[in-house]
């Protein structure tokens, strides 16, 4: 038996633990278990007098060894470690028993749980016994960072950091970032123009000296850790050369292709084969739609070579792989929007005269299709009534459970942009419940109000041009539950609008998986902790700002954005942090050099000495996954903090009551 | 203790999925078997063969693996190699008769906590349905050393 003095303490939490773990039977208990020199159970053991009191007892009671039954070491580990620390141990002289996620909130039978809590505690005291002291790895922050997505969210943690004097490599997907706000024409519910208060933000980051603007881009891999990723970057080809071309559109003018323009106008106008998104576009430098260009479709044209002015137009350019080293990474991918198609019932591309929000918020910009007037689909007769139908794929088990929380805000937007526009027309807003939290917004509800407004409380359950009475012909009929009355009502209108949700972008997953992390079922990114980490995620140094986590209005995409940049500024300021040191390490002696374990690493992190013969874990590249570890057949190879000693150890202890039952002891 | 048989399971959760799916369940406060126990592994690639073994010998009715889903480990394929490794394992366990229920290798991811805990119900009751292993006893003859594996305890098909 080992000399170490074990130390347990067993937490109540409040009646979280205590109230399902007998937790004075088993401190008790586990006072008379060999190491253990002294057990206690406490209130709270996470409060400075619980962290107190292992500092007193490890000096007190010559403690070499602490082992604290409390919450998940996901939510406290690095807590009590700090206590070890103090009390004069090293902080990996600690391990940590999990009683209450893991026990006392999973189930109700208190029996049992003391009994598991004696297994779990048991277990982590016969690990402990076999810790070593570890010393932490010191890994150097590369100050450059990269965000990947140019809508809001990303624009303000690009221009946080390259503000704060750090360089930023910005990837943004389409020609020029704006994202989704660059679509919108007001912004609820103070009005301000759309583009008005983003087009700024977007030259300054086109100029600033500290960001180096990558559009029409996206990431191919990403490899390396916190500190030191490696990302390589592809820059498809615009087939304009960026040095030459000043931005004069006389490429654009002068293309005979008109395309229809789903991505930024919705589908309801035309762009040219090469094309800017919209005048505004950061960078100004348009982007040729292989796709639909008449040259690379029958071999002649060249109408925009031929004319461009500086001649910056290259039909030979290739796409280009670019690489940059980064020390963190924020993603602000942002979201799709539901496709209304997916709920038949309203009629969406059926009807010609259902229209999604974003086709109505082009529709309403001053720079859209229509100039800013409210048409129908034939594009001059302006209707007298409007149906907006509130939380289309959005509250439904069918589609999505989540409210896309911006919804209602924007349906209300809408209204008033219809009284300001059409003021004879009949608004109906269509809602399950009306959900305006935020500055301003409910107060903005009560003006609706007093603008005349029908607010209707119901689900619609159907958009429909079959009349069934006089007054219905030629119109869409929208049938709901007004469920305030409690009676069915038709509303006859001329347009119908859907305010479809907002959902994970459509490879959100294959996004996570590029870069390590997780994404929820709904495809949203997984924070670290959704109350109180909501923008780093399980993967250090890769932090998320924006509607990737969760639907989202501008102002929360803002301040997620600058909250992202300011962990990253924390974290480049400091210079270095210490990363844990679960790392693999070769017994060069006990390696008998069959390099099984070369191919088991991800990583790359073990190499072959042909000279020695025997493999070699690169402690930087090392993750401490610990494949290696298991597939060795000599066990030349240790997993520090999870040597097999250890688990094996951690089993035998968390199997201490049905172990007896063996019958012969070897 | 109630009655029936309460089976004592040995759970190898990955740090970065499966053991963060338990944490989520009991933080949602999903009630499931108190019969899995958990160990923490940084990933479910760490688990050697010998734990499962382990396990088993000290007295374990059964053995959950659980680890990321495919295509999402933490440490990009830890969990493929798990896959492959579990299958091997689960030829050897036939071979000395331990039902395949009673060792098994789930996916749950950190979002996963229902997921998770419907695992660990469903294997708690396949395995108290099996009852007790006593591995020990039964096919090791007691002392540790095998002797001979009892023929009815053979699964047909598999060579011995």
């Amino acid at each position: 038996m080992s000399e170490e003095r074990v130390g347990v303490y067993i937490c109540h939490c409040g009646t979280n633990i205590a109230g399902t773990v007998n937790v004075e039977e088993v401190s008790h208990w586990a006072g008379e278990q060999p190491h253990v020199v002294i057990a206690r159970d406490y209130k709270f053991m996470c409060s400075s007098l619980g962290q107190e009191l292992i500092e007193q007892d490890i000096k007190e009671h010559g403690l070499t060894r602490v082992v604290v039954a409390a919450c998940s070491p996901h939510m406290h580990e690095k807590t009590f470690r700090g206590a070890t620390e103090r009390g004069g141990l090293n902080p990996f002289l600690f391990e940590m028993a999990n009683i209450r996620e893991h026990d006392s909130w999973a189930t109700n039978d208190k029996e049992m749980a003391t009994q598991k809590a004696k297994a779990l505690v048991m277990g982590a005291v016969e690990r402990v016994v076999h810790h070593q002291p570890l010393e932490p790895l010191p890994v150097d922050i590369n100050p450059n960072s990269l965000v990947v997505g140019g809508g809001i969210a990303g624009i303000s943690a690009a221009l946080e950091l390259a503000n704060a004097g750090y360089h930023v490599y910005l990837v943004e997907r389409e020609p020029s970032i704006g994202g989704h706000m660059a679509q919108l024409d007001k912004t609820f519910p103070t009005l301000d123009c759309s583009a008005c208060i983003l087009t700024p933000k977007m030259v300054e980051v086109g100029q600033h000296p500290n960001i180096t603007l990558l559009s029409y881009s996206e990431v191919e891999n990403v490899a390396g850790y916190i500190g030191n990723f490696t990302v390589t970057i592809r820059k498809r080809a615009r087939y304009v050369n960026e040095s030459l071309c000043t931005g004069c559109g006389i490429c654009e003018e002068k293309c005979p292709r008109k395309v229809i323009d789903e991505v930024f106008e919705a589908g309801l106008s035309f762009r040219k084969a090469i094309y800017r998104p919209f005048p505004q576009a950061v960078p100004k430098f348009p982007v040729l739609d292989v796709a639909n260009c008449t040259y690379f479709e029958r071999g002649k044209c060249k109408a925009c070579q031929i004319f461009c002015p500086t001649e910056a137009i290259d039909f030979e350019q290739q796409d280009q792989l670019i690489q940059v080293q980064v020390g963190n990474i924020i993603l602000a991918t942002g979201f799709d929007l539901f496709d209304a198609r997916r709920v038949p019932q309203y009629g969406f591309g059926r009807l010609a005269n259902v229209f999604t929000s974003l086709e109505f918020e082009r529709m309403v910009n001053a720079s859209g299709p229509t100039g800013g007037k409210i048409v129908l689909r034939d594009g001059t007769t302006q209707p007298e009534s409007i149906a907006i139908v509130h939380c289309v794929g959005s509250r439904d088990k069918n589609y999505n459970e989540y409210c896309s929380k911006v919804c209602c805000m924007y349906s209300l937007k809408f209204a008033h942009l219809v009284h300001e526009r059409v003021p004879n027309a009949e608004v109906y807003n269509f809602y399950i419940d009306m959900r305006t939290p935020g500055k301003g917004y409910e107060e903005f509800y009560h003006r609706l109000l007093h603008e005349g407004t029908h607010f209707i409380r119901g689900r619609v359950a159907e958009v429909t041009d079959s009349a069934r009475m006089p007054g219905e012909e030629g119109k869409l009929i929208v049938q709901a539950e007004d469920t305030l009355i409690g009676k069915q009502r038709r509303i006859p209108v001329d347009m119908v609008i859907l305010s479809t949700g907002l959902e994970a972008r459509h490879d959100s997953k294959e996004i996570s998986l590029l870069f390590g992390m997780g994404c929820d079922f709904d495809g949203f990114f997984v924070e670290r902790h959704p109350k109180l980490d909501p923008v780093a995620t399980m993967t250090e140094g890769v932090f998320i700002a924006g509607a990737c986590q969760g639907p989202k209005d501008i102002p929360d995409s803002v301040c997620q954005g600058a909250a992202a940049s300011a962990r990253v500024s924390s974290l480049i300021s400091r210079g270095t942090i210490l990363m844990e040191p679960v790392r693999a390490h070769i017994e060069a002696e006990s390696c008998s050099g069959c390099r099984i374990c070369n191919n088991m690493c991800p990583y790359n992190a073990i190499v072959f000495h042909e000279d020695t013969k025997v493999s070699e874990v690169i402690t930087a590249l090392c993750q401490g996954c610990g494949t290696c570890v298991a597939a060795c057949p000599s066990a030349a190879i240790t997993g520090a903090h999870f040597t097999n000693i250890q688990v094996l150890s951690e089993i035998e202890g968390i199997l201490w009551d049905v172990r007896e039952r063996v019958a012969v002891p070897v | 203790m109630s009655e029936q048989f309460e089976p004592v399971i040995v759970g190898f959760l990955c740090n970065w999925c499966s053991y963060r799916a338990a944490d989520l369940a009991g933080t949602s406060r999903i009630k499931y078997a108190p019969n899995m126990r958990p160990i923490r592994v940084m990933c479910s690639g760490r688990v050697d063969p010998q734990f499962v073994l382990k396990a088993l010998l000290e007295g374990a009715d059964g053995v959950m693996i659980a680890g990321c889903h495919p295509g999402e480990c933490h440490y990009v394929e830890g969990n493929i190699k798990t896959l492959r490794r579990f299958s091997l394992l689960q030829r050897l366990l036939r071979q000395w008769g331990i039902e395949d229920e009673r060792v098994q290798l789930v996916w749950a991811s950190a979002s996963e906590g229902n997921l998770l805990a419907a695992a660990v119900d469903r294997m708690t009751e396949q395995v108290r349905a099996l009852g007790p292993l006593r591995w020990r006893d039964t096919v090791l003859g007691g002392n540790g050393h095998v002797h001979e594996i009892p023929v009815e305890l053979v699964p047909a098909g598999e060579e011995v």
